[in-house]
């Protein structure tokens, strides 16, 4: 489902004496339907580059990037749009939304941007706050004012709320207590029933050993870290 | 998918000075574009030779019209654009009194743009008015109300109805947030959003404001000097620019 061939990186910073800085070199790997694996190595070791470019953030200077037939490398913005929309998800360790916008209309956006009547996407929404133990009386409100925990778990509804055949998952079980940490760890076991490739990063060891296939040591593709 | 606006070579030089200088991209059916660069950089003048209301020296600016298909804008004759500009294509201007008719009534202001159109039934116009000062937040207990009574946030949600009202599928917005305080521009870029995808329109926004862009538009053309430097994926823009001036911009924000 995601494949990468040969992936480059290098950062060039035009406005501190044009210093170039190679990140990642020649990164190839493979994920498959049904299937999650990790992204490990120490930081700064370019985990957090890696997955921002497979989601089209960051752009890429070499190789190939496929997901669902689309080479996010070279694709042009609508269709890295289209993609993200429809195939690949992402969830990042912060929320962004705009403000004054109540956490249920955040959690049901994915879905009322595929076209879901919006009853629909919030009854989704609804039950994915409510497994979330997100307390009913703050779904009407806007999640800016929530605390860290809070948001990540709103930022994780939002993430899970359409079923994408692809996902990036950034982190998902830092600053959770036990049992919150709990239900996101079946969340992304029941995504990869439904035959999702997942990405992540996950400094939670425990969690990492019970959700992934496989792990990638990105280190591995740091120029000046590969042994 | 036949692009909705397809804009070729747009140059526009005031005497020996640039306005703006090859500019070309495409716009499909539901995309939001944002133009960014500092003031002087030739952003307003693209967005007012893209939408008629300056005639750049050079380029063509095609539109795909719901009748007769892909057509050049500047090269049709001044009614069939001045039609256009009425029920297809919509201009919301950065000071509100410059798209509203101050001296008329704010439901006379939103059913002026439906007259135009042909609609004649008082009782129509009226309520339509009424139903979109709804959707923009005014109360309907406002709509005989002229504009010079409102307050400036009031009167660029009024501008935004009187423009959405025939429902075009192309807008123009001139630093549409511009000038109101931030709680405000938070409910406009809220409202603006949700008209977005309810109704599928495609938005050219001209601002300086990098967070609206990051909110609002889905791809970002980065403008400086009258050329365009850098175009693409909004948060790719904003996350990995790659061009000189891009980075500084970026950089320069202060963050809250």
């Amino acid at each position: 489902m995601i494949t990468l061939n040969n992936v480059s990186k290098t950062f060039t910073l035009h406005n501190q004496g044009s210093a170039v800085i190679e990140v990642l070199t020649g990164v190839s790997l493979s994920v498959g339907r049904g299937e999650c694996v990790a992204l490990t190595g120490a930081s700064g070791a370019g985990k957090s580059t890696l997955m921002r470019m497979i989601y089209g953030n960051y752009l890429t200077q070499a190789g190939e990037i496929l997901i669902g037939g689309v080479d996010l490398a070279r694709a042009e913005p609508r269709d890295v749009l289209a993609l993200r929309r429809e195939t690949l998800g992402y969830v990042s360790q912060f929320l962004r939304v705009v403000p004054r916008v109540p956490t249920l209309d955040v959690v049901a956006e994915p879905l009322r941007a595929l076209g879901v009547p919006a009853a629909e996407a919030q009854a989704r929404a609804e039950v994915l706050l409510g497994k979330l133990n997100i307390p009913e009386r703050l779904w009407g409100l806007s999640p800016t004012t929530f605390s860290g925990g809070e948001q990540q778990r709103v930022n994780i509804a939002r993430g899970f709320a359409h079923q994408y055949p692809a996902m990036l998952l950034d982190e998902p079980t830092a600053s959770l207590d036990a049992a919150n940490r709990e239900v996101v760890l079946s969340l992304i076991e029941d995504a990869k029933t439904n035959g999702a490739a997942i990405i992540g990063i996950f400094h939670d060891e425990a969690a990492r050993a019970r959700v992934c296939d496989r792990e990638i040591d990105v280190s591995c593709f740091t120029p000046g870290l590969a042994a | 998918m036949t692009p909705l606006l397809s804009v070729y070579g747009i140059s526009k030089r005031y005497g020996p000075h640039i306005g703006c200088a090859y500019v070309s991209f495409e716009l499909y059916p539901g995309e939001v574009m944002g133009i960014v660069g500092e003031s002087g950089s030739g952003k307003s003048t693209l967005l007012n030779c893209i939408a008629g209301h300056l005639p750049p020296d050079e380029g063509k600016v095609v539109f795909d019209t719901r009748i007769e298909g892909p057509k050049d804008t500047i090269a049709m004759s001044e009614p069939e654009r001045r039609m256009l500009s009425r029920t297809d294509w919509a201009f919301v201007h950065q000071h509100a009194r410059d798209g509203l008719r101050m001296g008329v009534s704010a439901g006379g202001n939103v059913g002026e743009r439906l007259m135009a159109v042909g609609e004649r039934h008082y009782g129509d116009i009226r309520s339509k008015a009424t139903d979109w000062l709804g959707r923009v937040e005014i109360d309907a207990s406002r709509v005989d109300d002229r504009p010079t009574t409102f307050s400036g946030g009031m009167q660029q949600r009024l501008q935004i109805a009187r423009n959405l009202v025939t429902g075009p599928r192309l807008v123009f917005m001139d630093e549409p947030t511009g000038g109101l305080d931030v709680s405000v521009q938070a409910r406009l870029l809220d409202l603006l959003r949700g008209l977005v995808r309810d109704m599928g329109l495609s938005a050219i926004i001209v601002t300086h404001d990098l967070a609206v862009v990051r909110l609002l538009a889905d791809r970002l053309m980065v403008m400086k000097s009258g050329r365009v430097v850098e175009a693409g994926l909004t948060d790719q823009v904003l996350d990995d620019p790659q061009h000189a001036y891009s980075q500084l911009l970026v950089s320069s924000v202060l963050q809250v």
